[in-house]
């Protein structure tokens, strides 16, 4: 089956997200975009962030959200990158008492939906990465 | 030195699920019932601002239109769960600049039922499942429950609390008192938020007449409405990342500031509140943002039921957006006009002794928040 991603610009076909630094406040943001959202400089520069990070908030969603077209119920939560970063992300994880704050998380691609081509439509999530 | 400005008159209609009503005629109820307490018709006042979000085009427009009293400059703000206090700033500074002698500011909603869609979420972000507001309630009641003391026992209590009141309150769309138990053992929405612990967006209008005033009657002391700043991944613009070093003041803290130096007060003056309470952590964020307890305080403000309608300071008195729902045009209204009432002893059951300031909050997606102060 042909997949495809949720949206252009963020991950790679190798699956890293896809980051920008700014040269001028040297802060990293995503999804990337050459304005940079903390210091208005112009120059941001994309790159693959790190596929590692820290949890450090969560909660599990339970009710399906108007808009979304994957499974429920799903985690969602605030995940630390190396690079100096928290993310909002998907967790693949649900149910809260499988988690901690400081978890090691690894990022995932994992499937979405079905789209009405017949295409796999991905997505990125976090993973933990050891046993809770 | 600028000129008062006094609340001359108000009108609501009730907030709740009202079948095939329009907004239209919602608003007309409003706008007739606070032009009327107001003494004033057409002519009357010189210029008219409406705060929605989801009414569409020229929404105040068409409730000025049905009762034939267009012809004054119409501005529909949006400014998300703000919106109607971003119209009150406007109206207040209407009058101070000297080109208005009375204005009429209103707030209209009607939300769809459910889980609030906003096309503030790229399509994209909805689908993957990033755009789902009860969870970023969730994060923020975890944060707090994180570096304070509160508990699930605590938010669960907000709840309580709000119910309590809003029994009181002919205009709330849910007029039932619960027990702790019920709050904490309905459904869990989103970890530690259970659905009772959320409020509902419905329906409603809100509407409130300002006049130029030398002195006397209930004036309104400060209208801030501040945006946020960079920085913080759970603040209300509800980003996609943000920064580990999060010591960024939020927008609600940042209108608070505006608005106490704007009146010349301090939150110790304040007799009454009426606060953001999308969910019962979000009040007592609210409150340690406004300065209503110490910061990591609001954990013993709840405890100690000091926010209690006969405590110290009440918070939420008119059983805030847990009772009477949130519709977001008309929510800051609601509040400045429970306010009024507080302030003119008018309040009935729900009545706090003796209050002569009072302070009105709102902050929401965008993101901006709005704080207003009122004193007689």
């Amino acid at each position: 089956m042909q997949r495809i991603p949720i949206h252009d610009g963020l991950f790679t076909d190798a699956g890293a997200l896809l980051g920008a630094r700014c040269p001028d406040c040297e802060r990293w943001h995503f999804p990337a975009d050459a304005d940079c959202p903390y210091c208005s400089g112009e120059r941001c520069q994309t790159a693959a962030l790190s596929d590692r990070g820290t949890l450090c908030l969560f909660t599990g969603v339970n009710n399906r959200p108007p808009g979304y077209l994957g499974e429920v119920p799903f985690g969602f939560g605030v995940v630390e990158l190396p690079e100096g970063l928290r993310l909002i992300a998907r967790l693949t994880e649900a149910d809260p008492t499988k988690l901690r704050a400081g978890m090691a998380m690894r990022l995932v691609i994992v499937p979405l939906h079905v789209d009405d081509e017949g295409r796999e439509v991905v997505s990125y999530a976090f993973a933990p990465d050891e046993v809770a | 030195m600028s000129a008062g400005v006094a609340i001359a008159g108000v009108g609501i209609h009730p907030f709740g699920r009202f079948g095939d009503k329009t907004v239209t005629a919602m608003g007309v109820e409003a706008v007739k019932a606070a032009l009327r307490d107001a003494g004033i018709g057409r002519g009357g006042f010189q210029a008219a601002f409406c705060g929605t979000v989801y009414s569409g085009v020229a929404a105040g427009h068409k409730v000025l239109t049905a009762l034939g009293l267009s012809g004054v400059p119409i501005v529909n703000v949006e400014a998300g769960c703000a919106s109607g206090g971003a119209a009150l700033g406007l109206g207040v500074e209407a009058i101070r600049s000297g080109r208005c002698d009375a204005v009429l500011v209103f707030g209209i909603e009607k939300m769809p039922k459910g889980i609030i869609r906003s096309s503030f979420f790229e399509p994209w972000r909805e689908q993957a499942g990033l755009a789902v507001t009860p969870a970023y309630f969730a994060l923020r009641a975890q944060r707090l429950m994180r570096d304070s003391d509160v508990t699930r026992e605590h938010l669960a209590y907000v709840s309580v609390k709000n119910h309590a009141n809003g029994v009181h309150n002919p205009y709330a769309m849910f007029r039932k008192p619960f027990s702790l138990e019920q709050v904490l053992a309905s459904a869990v929405v989103c970890e530690p938020l259970t659905v009772y612990m959320l409020c509902s967006p419905n329906e409603g209008a809100a509407a409130v007449v300002l006049r130029r005033a030398a002195g006397g009657g209930v004036r309104i002391r400060a209208a801030a409405l501040r945006s946020h700043l960079p920085g913080s991944v759970l603040g209300e613009h509800t980003p996609m990342c943000g920064l580990p070093d999060d010591g960024v003041p939020p927008p609600s803290e940042l209108a608070a500031r505006a608005a106490y130096e704007e009146a010349g007060i301090g939150p110790e003056d304040i007799d009454v509140a009426e606060v953001q309470d999308t969910d019962s952590a979000r009040e007592l964020i609210s409150c340690e943002e406004l300065g209503l307890c110490p910061k990591g305080g609001a954990g013993r403000m709840i405890a100690e039921r000091r926010s209690d309608l006969g405590g110290p300071l009440p918070v939420n008195p008119s059983g805030g957006l847990l009772s009477k729902g949130e519709p977001l045009g008309a929510s800051a209204l609601g509040q400045v006009i429970e306010l009024y009432w507080q302030l003119r002893g008018e309040a009935g059951a729900r009545q706090v002794a003796d209050a002569r300031v009072a302070l009105g909050h709102t902050v929401g997606r965008g993101a901006n928040a709005s704080v207003v102060i009122l004193s007689r």
